[in-house]
């Protein structure tokens, strides 16, 4: 059913840190190989992947931005960007078969493959970018938030958190409960002022982003400057009188 | 957003058709027998054409009918369910006509009220997402539903009303180019709040996810084709309304100048559905640097 569930208390999530990701794509690759592997759906497609013009299905992607501030030279974020599990998520809504659904009990948004039709309705309703159609499959593809491995007993249990945090090498991707406030993830989010993206939509969605710290400023003082000064004048002997005739010349 | 062959076809001659089983189900006209035949079977052909062709936009075209199931929330699974209704409601009333001479005048004007309504879901697949600013608008129904009935009233040859439907189509096509070319940029999104860094400054895209294309550049950051767009708006704009408002209401009325007003009409609304789709900016073009 597409209805969204009345709003749970557990809202698992994500939280990215903007200030620590070194935008080094391995959350990009596990995602891809967890996902291609789970029995939850078909794999995603590489289509082209040895021609002229590769292009792949991906859940998770890391755009790269610079951002030009008033003071100081610009600063580059790497930016991963997946589903963001949204409280009113506006893919569910609108999707004609009930394939898009949002679990009522942990509130993950997911997709039934088997009743997806492909019509690419929810991918054009999500504002983030965060649905792609399979291209071999033809059906939709979405961020499960590895439902298969956050659950999975046989898994020993630091590895049951989504594949992009296990694989994170800088610690920059956070796994918990948001509904919760004495979480780690939301006492990080209310300690860093953790925000929401494109909040203007309406979408609520869960997961939060950690802003870049402000960066150290060097000191407006120069301890060795004084040290520093020219070192010419006054000087006698050989050096003086060749100092003192070429500047008479 | 991609201009789909398929969606073209589909929105035009489904709101056509529909259009033309507005004016046929509310007794503007009622044709018997065999000319009864000829404009039922336009009507129906047009509008399940359209659907039809809207299943070649699926992926899973076999598994269309479970579109039928989530009408309580999706505008898209309610036009599906819309116009088979229209269509069963419809059915008695368009046999009645052509093989017993006898129209069902209640039926028919419930249909005709469904069929419009079935216009107005379709166009709110598009106008109910908030991603496509341009289309979430009032503008969008308002170009949809004066479309089919100035289309549908040209088929069933009701010239007096189809000349004013004509004009205010123009209006509103008008209107939705003039205040959709301004909605991205007086919404409150931006490269800032998208990806929430306005705080340190001015963001810009440095480096793409990926160097290749992928599904949400083809299908949400189309931009091929903008720049003829002011020259389509124009051929848009005179072929679709203007030119058959004009002939209809300056020339005696006749069935070679119908044909031209029709076949004028359906190529200015393909093209004016080309750019509803082409000009169509996704707010995930933020991410990409474009739009």
């Amino acid at each position: 059913m597409t209805a969204l569930p009345p709003p749970s208390a557990k809202k698992l999530g994500l939280v990215i840190d903007l200030d620590t990701c070194v935008g080094c794509h391995a959350c990009v690759v596990s995602c891809k190989e967890w996902n291609s592997q789970s029995p939850l759906g078909a794999p995603l497609a590489d289509l082209d992947a040895y021609g002229a013009a590769p292009e792949g299905t991906f859940l998770n992607r890391v755009h790269s931005f610079e951002v030009t501030r008033e003071a100081g030279p610009p600063v580059v974020v790497h930016f991963p960007k997946s589903c963001l599990h949204c409280e009113d998520a506006p893919c569910v809504t609108v999707c004609p078969t009930g394939a898009s659904y949002k679990r009522a009990e942990d509130g993950i948004v997911l997709v039934n493959e088997d009743i997806c039709i492909g019509c690419g309705l929810c991918a054009w309703a999500c504002p983030y970018g965060a649905r792609e159609m399979d291209g071999a499959e033809r059906v939709m593809k979405k961020c499960t938030l590895c439902v298969d491995r956050i659950y999975n007993e046989t898994l020993p249990e630091p590895d049951r958190v989504p594949a992009c945090v296990k694989s994170c090498p800088a610690g920059a991707r956070h796994f918990g409960d948001l509904g919760d406030e004495d979480s780690a993830v939301s006492r990080l989010v209310a300690e860093r002022e953790g925000f929401a993206l494109m909040p203007d939509q309406g979408t609520k969605p869960v997961n939060r982003y950690l802003p870049p710290r402000p960066r150290d400023a060097l000191p407006e003082f120069d301890v060795l400057a004084p040290y520093l000064e020219p070192v010419t004048e006054g000087a006698g002997g050989f050096l003086g009188w060749l100092d003192r005739t070429l500047g008479k010349i | 957003m991609h201009p789909a062959p398929s969606l073209i076809l589909f929105t035009v001659l489904s709101g056509l058709g529909f259009g033309l089983m507005v004016w046929l189900g509310f007794g503007a006209l009622v044709p018997l027998g065999w000319v009864g035949f000829v404009f039922w079977a336009l009507a129906y052909g047009l509008a399940g054409g359209g659907l039809l062709a809207a299943t070649f936009h699926l992926g899973h075209p076999e598994r269309a009918w479970r579109a039928l199931s989530q009408w309580r929330t999706s505008w898209l699974s309610r036009e599906g369910v819309l116009s088979i209704v229209t269509f069963a409601v419809m059915a008695p009333h368009a046999a009645g006509s052509v093989f017993l001479d006898r129209p069902l005048p209640v039926l028919g004007a419930l249909g005709g009220g469904l069929a419009l309504l079935t216009v107005f879901s379709t166009a709110m697949i598009y106008a109910q997402l908030r991603s496509v600013p341009r289309w979430h608008h009032w503008t969008t129904p308002a170009v949809f539903m004066l479309a089919a009935l100035a289309g549908g009233g040209l088929l069933a040859g009701q010239v007096a009303a189809a000349g004013p439907l004509f004009a205010l189509l123009a209006v509103a096509l008008a209107l939705h180019w003039h205040m959709g070319d301004r909605r991205f940029a007086a919404g409150p999104d931006t490269a800032e709040s998208a990806t929430g860094l306005g705080r340190i400054g001015k963001v810009r895209l440095l480096a793409p996810p990926h160097t290749g294309r992928n599904y949400l550049l083809r299908e949400m950051v189309h931009v091929v084709g903008r720049k003829h767009a002011a020259r389509l708006r124009l051929i848009a704009l005179a072929a679709g309304a203007v030119v058959p408002a004009v002939l209809l209401v300056a020339l005696p009325a006749g069935h070679l100048l119908g044909a031209l007003a029709v076949l004028l009409h359906l190529a200015g609304m393909l093209a004016a559905r080309w750019l509803f789709f082409a000009e169509a900016e996704h707010v995930v073009g933020l991410y990409y640097g474009r739009r």
